[in-house]
């Protein structure tokens, strides 16, 4: 799974001194590597058997200093790994413009493919920090080096956001190999984590040492998600960050967040899962309607979209904590549904911001009248962004909302609000940006989308009309693993219960 | 032979829509919406011959496989039952019928400029809205209604907005689409309750639940309340979104900046028709739930009552139309509160015929008079557009309900219309008496606005641009053929089928469709109501002809004389009773305010203020780690960052592995 990548690497470091000119090269090569990926992803994907409901294709080896190499996947990881794996390729010619060390540029995104695919197999803990946190370093530079004009600000308010939630997830990750004495994660999900009530600094704690691990494990997702309140880094972030960048921050890396609460919180912590759902629900509903309210004020096309992110990401705990087959299932599908749209909207951005050096809303306006295809596109992902059925952003919405439900009326009720808010501010942008009568001097020469724009958009639209006509695809794959995973939460709690 | 009809109904028009919609470059703009418009017709024609064969037995044919998630399952399959029958009927109907008129409409739009191509996404539009809507009433399952639903939405949103270059039509379109977004939010927690209860989405085995629901309380916010009448209103809130009702009804006179025949079809006789639709189809939850059954009631006659007062008063010719709608619609939902759904599906068959009709004709109007909308500047146009004249009479008497008293012969609103004021009073309710007076109360004045319409268009004296007025023609042929069609309809439809719809054989032929409740009588006892109530509606109706015709005709000072003494409620009126003023006070601007207090104050302030507060202890630490940063040796930080990492892990791990 990992020999073309580390191919690929490999190959890029060894251009590295020698092929100065050739930039296009470089560009092929990686456009080759990681539609090489995908297609080697779409073999593992043909192997596997959805109905299943343990890891399969699972790799095992000894690793350095004794610890344990474990890879392998389920019916959740696949997801993420094919997602991770198609949209590399989209993203890869998105940056086709990218001037300004190419070399290194595609490095750190096939560096970053790697360990995102990493996070997304592995199957033991410390091999999962390692990916987990390693991911950020070629992020990091991919904001610092390409990125805008207080990219310093920004890619370090990223990286020391997300590195400090993670010493937490470090720290409750060691006491647990303690506890233990394996980091493999399957063997992980059996051990019976002490749940009793304990007292801590005087304050004595629900849950016992579940809730402290859990809430080490939170401060880590929480951030990567983001979740309200540790959210302020992805507006900068974005703004700061490249399209390509973007892209991938907002498909695939706050993904990492949502996965990190399926593969551990909920199976590994199962007695604080329960007690501290109403928690993270309700933070989810604070995430949805506040980031929404946000969205409708913001100037900035990207802060807009990078808002309208964490309130997406606000379904995704909600459907998580949940903790029911629609929920679940619609916190999945919403993570895989968010990845292509919003990966699009941020190309689409990047497309007017390459034409005219600006995001500014209040810079724009009218671009049908020039731009019809790009407005159909804008309009398009728009309207799925808003959740229309019949496109992928409505069924992770529905789901969710109707697993939510089943556990809280006033959180649902209130979630449900920003179905109404995101249209307001979505639709605000697009009248903004795209209607109108094009009057500005400075767009009177503005060009539609050329061939490679085109190509770039098109496979995501696709999937966003798939995905929304025929939801089965996913939820096939997913099903037995979240019932698994359901069931195995569910006799854990009860096994407490009896205790 | 329906197992292949039905789909093609269903999808011929979006077949239509994307061929318009992308191939038009190939195909050539004139041939791309020929080739709409004629799948169209052949969609309506084959939709005829379904309502005139089916037998009434309720078939499903299930497409392929939609949705599933645990019991949250469902299939893309289409129901066919009486109410799809109908709905199949008006829905292909007007459309192929508007797909024509809009060959002559939409020819030289001077909204456009020479060179732009905007006819094919225009009939495109119009196509995946009949898709949309076809979808939406042959659903067999929650979510896909849900799917037609908000497509509608969407299109009636793309429509509304059509004319991108003006301000006024994006206002309008993002305004249709989020008071319809919010009720939508009522219809989706209204299928969360349905699911939570029944553990379904199919409409069968909810329908089945039905009655267990009626017994059984459900905790919803701080309140426990009944679970079918929980449901129940919550999904009338959805209606009310897309039908346009009280409170939710402010999107629909907006929605007039959008091409007259959008008006005609979306938000005449179809789209808005589709919140009614979902009541008769919920029957059998409706008939567990006697209080939401009077929420609808009340809520209906307060709209017909309301929007008609609105009516009065307005000068925009498709705003007119457009308050008289809303008004109708207010109508259909009294007749469905009182438990006669019948009499709902009633008028809302025969109002899409004079319904549409009359938004055809004042498009006709409107094309004469140079897309001037103010009938202030109209007058005296019956000699220079006889044809849009006589028309649109016919429309103004099936609207406001001509006919001859206690027989069954008169326009098709004749009929419908006291279908429903009878309804309403057999019911014998509160509600009912009070829906009764209200509608009765309506009646006039949709007759007083409808022949004041008519007045002031083509009688009295020409006002306004004399050029326009000299230049005023009549459409062309395209636009004339469907209005005389509609005509036709709006003349005998309700005359046609009034013993399916209300009369004799009604039981028999909606079947199973709709549900009528054990102790349900209203619709037998509406046959029998006094005489007076009978002739009561035709009573209004020649009242308000009369004093319309006194303003209007004999003494057209008098209307300016009693706005100007009765300015504030002139005013009141003229301001549509200052809703819209009141709602930006409420939620617009709160929510603007509040966005940006917790994005300036929340965002900035408080949380990263708190953050930077934190990392103010590794400042020192930054700045050493920023200037390597310009310095450029960024990578070897990077690296040396990672093996640090794994080193300090892999330390731990072994020290910790060593230690136990």
């Amino acid at each position: 799974m990992f020999t073309p990548l580390g191919a690929a690497v490999t190959m890029m470091l060894l251009l590295r001194g020698d092929d100065e000119q050739a930039q296009h090269n470089v560009k092929i090569l990686t456009l080759t590597a990681t539609l090489a990926t995908f297609l080697i992803s779409l073999l593992v994907f043909v192997e596997f058997n959805p109905s299943r409901p343990d890891f399969q294709l699972v790799e095992e080896a000894a690793w350095l200093f004794g610890l344990l190499y474990k890879v392998g996947i389920d019916g959740i990881s696949i997801l993420f790994v094919l997602l991770t794996t198609f949209l590399m390729p989209v993203t890869v010619l998105a940056c086709w413009q990218v001037k300004h060390r190419v070399k290194e540029f595609m490095a750190a995104l096939l560096v970053l493919e790697c360990f995102m695919i990493g996070v997304f197999c592995s199957l033991d803990l410390v091999l999962f920090y390692l990916f987990f946190e390693a991911g950020l370093i070629p992020m990091f530079l991919i904001i610092g080096i390409w990125g805008g004009t207080e990219k310093i600000y920004a890619s370090f308010k990223f990286f020391l956001y997300t590195l400090l939630g993670s010493i937490l997830m470090l720290i409750a990750m060691i006491a647990l190999w303690l506890m233990s004495g394996t980091s493999d994660i399957t063997a992980l999900m059996a051990v019976d984590v002490p749940s009793e009530t304990i007292r801590v600094l005087g304050f004595s704690v629900i849950g016992g040492v579940q809730t402290m691990m859990w809430l080490a494990f939170f401060a880590s997702f929480a951030v990567k998600l983001p979740m309200w309140p540790v959210h302020t880094w992805l507006p900068d972030a974005h703004v700061q960050a490249p399209t390509g960048g973007s892209v991938i921050l907002a498909a695939i890396l706050l993904k990492m967040g949502g996965y990190g609460f399926l593969r551990f919180s909920l199976p590994i912590f199962p007695i604080a899962s329960e007690i501290l759902a109403p928690f993270v629900m309700g933070l989810s509903v604070i995430a949805i309607i506040y980031t929404s309210l946000v969205a409708l004020m913001q100037e900035d096309m990207k802060k807009l979209i990078a808002y309208s992110s964490v309130a997406h990401m606000g379904f995704v705990t909600l459907g998580i904590f949940s903790v029911n087959k629609q929920g679940i299932d619609g916190a999945i599908f919403q993570m895989i549904s968010h990845g292509f749209i919003s990966a699009a909207l941020f190309l689409a951005i990047g497309v007017i911001y390459d034409r005219q050096k600006t995001r500014a809303i209040a810079d724009f306006g009218g671009l049908v009248v020039r731009m019809p295809i790009y407005a159909c596109v804008f309009i398009f992902f728009t309207l799925a962004n808003v959740g229309l059925p019949g496109t992928s952003g409505f069924v992770g919405e529905f789901l969710t909302l109707a697993g939510a439900f089943q556990v809280s009326t006033w959180l649902t009720v209130l979630a449900a609000t920003g179905v109404i808010l995101s249209a307001c501010y979505a639709l605000w942008l697009a009248r903004r940006v795209v209607f109108g009568d094009l009057i500005k001097e400075s767009l009177a020469e503005i060009v539609d989308m050329s061939p490679r724009e085109i190509v770039v958009v098109l496979p995501l639209v696709a999937m966003t009309l798939i995905l929304g006509l025929y939801p089965s695809l996913v939820t096939d794959i997913i099903d037995v693993s979240v019932n698994h995973l359901i069931m195995h939460i569910t006799q854990s709690q009860q096994a407490v219960m009896i205790k | 032979m329906m197992t292949i009809l039905l789909p093609t109904i269903l999808l011929a028009p979006l077949f239509g829509a994307i061929l318009c919609g992308f191939a038009h470059r190939v195909l050539g703009e004139r041939i791309a919406i020929i080739i709409a418009t004629t799948i169209l017709c052949v969609t309506a024609a084959l939709s005829w011959w379904v309502f005139t064969q089916f037998s009434g037995e309720t078939i499903t044919i299930r497409l392929f496989r939609f949705f599933d998630s645990g019991s949250m399952s469902a299939d893309w399959s289409i129901r066919l039952d009486r109410l799809t029958s109908i709905m199949l009927v008006v829905v292909t109907t007007v459309s192929s019928l508007v797909h024509l008129y809009s060959f002559g409409y939409m020819h030289a739009d001077p909204q456009w400029k020479e060179h732009e191509s905007y006819r094919p996404r225009f009939f495109a539009y119009l196509s995946f809205f009949t898709f949309a809507m076809l979808a939406l009433v042959t659903s067999d399952n929650l979510v896909q209604l849900f799917v037609g639903w908000e497509g509608v939405g969407v299109a009636s949103y793309l429509l509304i907005g059509f004319y991108y270059r003006k301000p006024t039509a994006n206002a309008a379109a993002i305004k249709a689409f989020i008071v319809n977004r919010i009720g939508d939010f009522g219809l989706a927690l209204g299928f969360f309750v349905l699911f939570l209860m029944t553990d379904s989405i199919q409409y069968s085995e909810i329908f089945a639940a039905a009655e267990s629901l009626a017994v059984t309380q459900i905790d919803f916010l701080w309140m426990q309340v009944n679970a079918a009448e929980l449901a129940a209103i919550l999904l009338f809130i959805g209606a009310c979104g897309k039908s346009a009702q009280l409170f939710l009804h402010t999107w629909l006179p907006d929605a007039m900046e959008g091409p007259t025949p959008v008006s005609a079809l979306i938000h005449a006789a179809t789209m808005v028709t589709a919140g009614v639709f979902l009541v008769c189809r919920f029957s059998p939850l409706f008939e567990f739930a006697p209080t939401a059954l009077v929420v609808v009631t009340v809520v209906g006659a307060s709209t017909a009552f309301f929007a008609a007062t609105v009516g009065l008063v307005q000068n925009d010719i498709k705003r007119v139309i457009a308050y008289s709608t809303c008004s109708q619609l207010g109508y259909m939902f009294a007749a469905a509160g009182v438990g006669v759904y019948q009499a709902a599906m009633f008028h809302l068959f025969t109002h899409a015929f004079f319904k549409a009709l009359l938004f055809l004709g004042a498009g006709s109007v409107i094309h004469a008079m140079h897309h001037e909308q103010d009938m202030r500047n109209y007058g005296h146009l019956r000699r220079k557009i006889p044809l849009t004249f006589w028309t649109m009479l016919i429309g103004t008497l099936a609207i406001t309900g001509v006919g001859i008293p206690l027989t069954h012969i008169g326009f098709a609103g004749f009929l419908s219309k006291d279908a429903v004021i009878e309804s309403t009073f057999a019911a014998q309710s509160e509600a009912g008496n009070f829906a009764f007076w209200l509608l009765i109360s309506a009646a006039l004045m949709t007759s007083f606005y409808s022949w004041r319409l008519i007045f002031m268009t083509f009688f009295g004296e020409a006002r306004g641009n004399q050029k326009t007025h000299d230049q005023a023609h009549e459409s062309p042929m395209t636009m004339l053929v469907p209005i005389i069609l509609l005509a036709v309809g709006a003349i005998g439809a309700g005359m046609i089928w009034y013993d399916p719809f209300f009369g004799k054989t009604v039981t028999e032929w909606f079947g199973e469709s709709i549900f009528i409740g054990v102790g349900n009588e209203v619709l037998e006892a509406a046959h029998h109501v006094p005489k007076a109530v009978k002739i009561a509606p035709f009573v209004a109706m020649a009242l308000g002809f009369l004093i319309a015709w006194l303003f209007y005709i004999q003494s057209p000072s008098l209307p300016k004389r009693l706005s100007e003494s009765q300015r504030p409620l002139y005013l009141f009126l003229l301001n549509k009773w200052y809703f819209d003023e009141i709602y930006d006070f409420l939620f617009v601007r709160p929510a603007k305010w509040t966005g940006r207090l917790l994005w300036k104050r929340g965002d900035l302030y408080v949380i990263d203020g708190v953050l930077h507060a934190v990392v103010l202890g590794l400042v020192p630490y930054l700045t050493r780690l920023s200037r390597r940063f310009q310095s450029g040796f960024l990578f070897h930080y990077a690296f040396v960052m990672v093996a640090g990492t794994i080193l300090l892990m892999a330390t731990v791990l072994i020290l910790g592995g060593a230690g136990r």
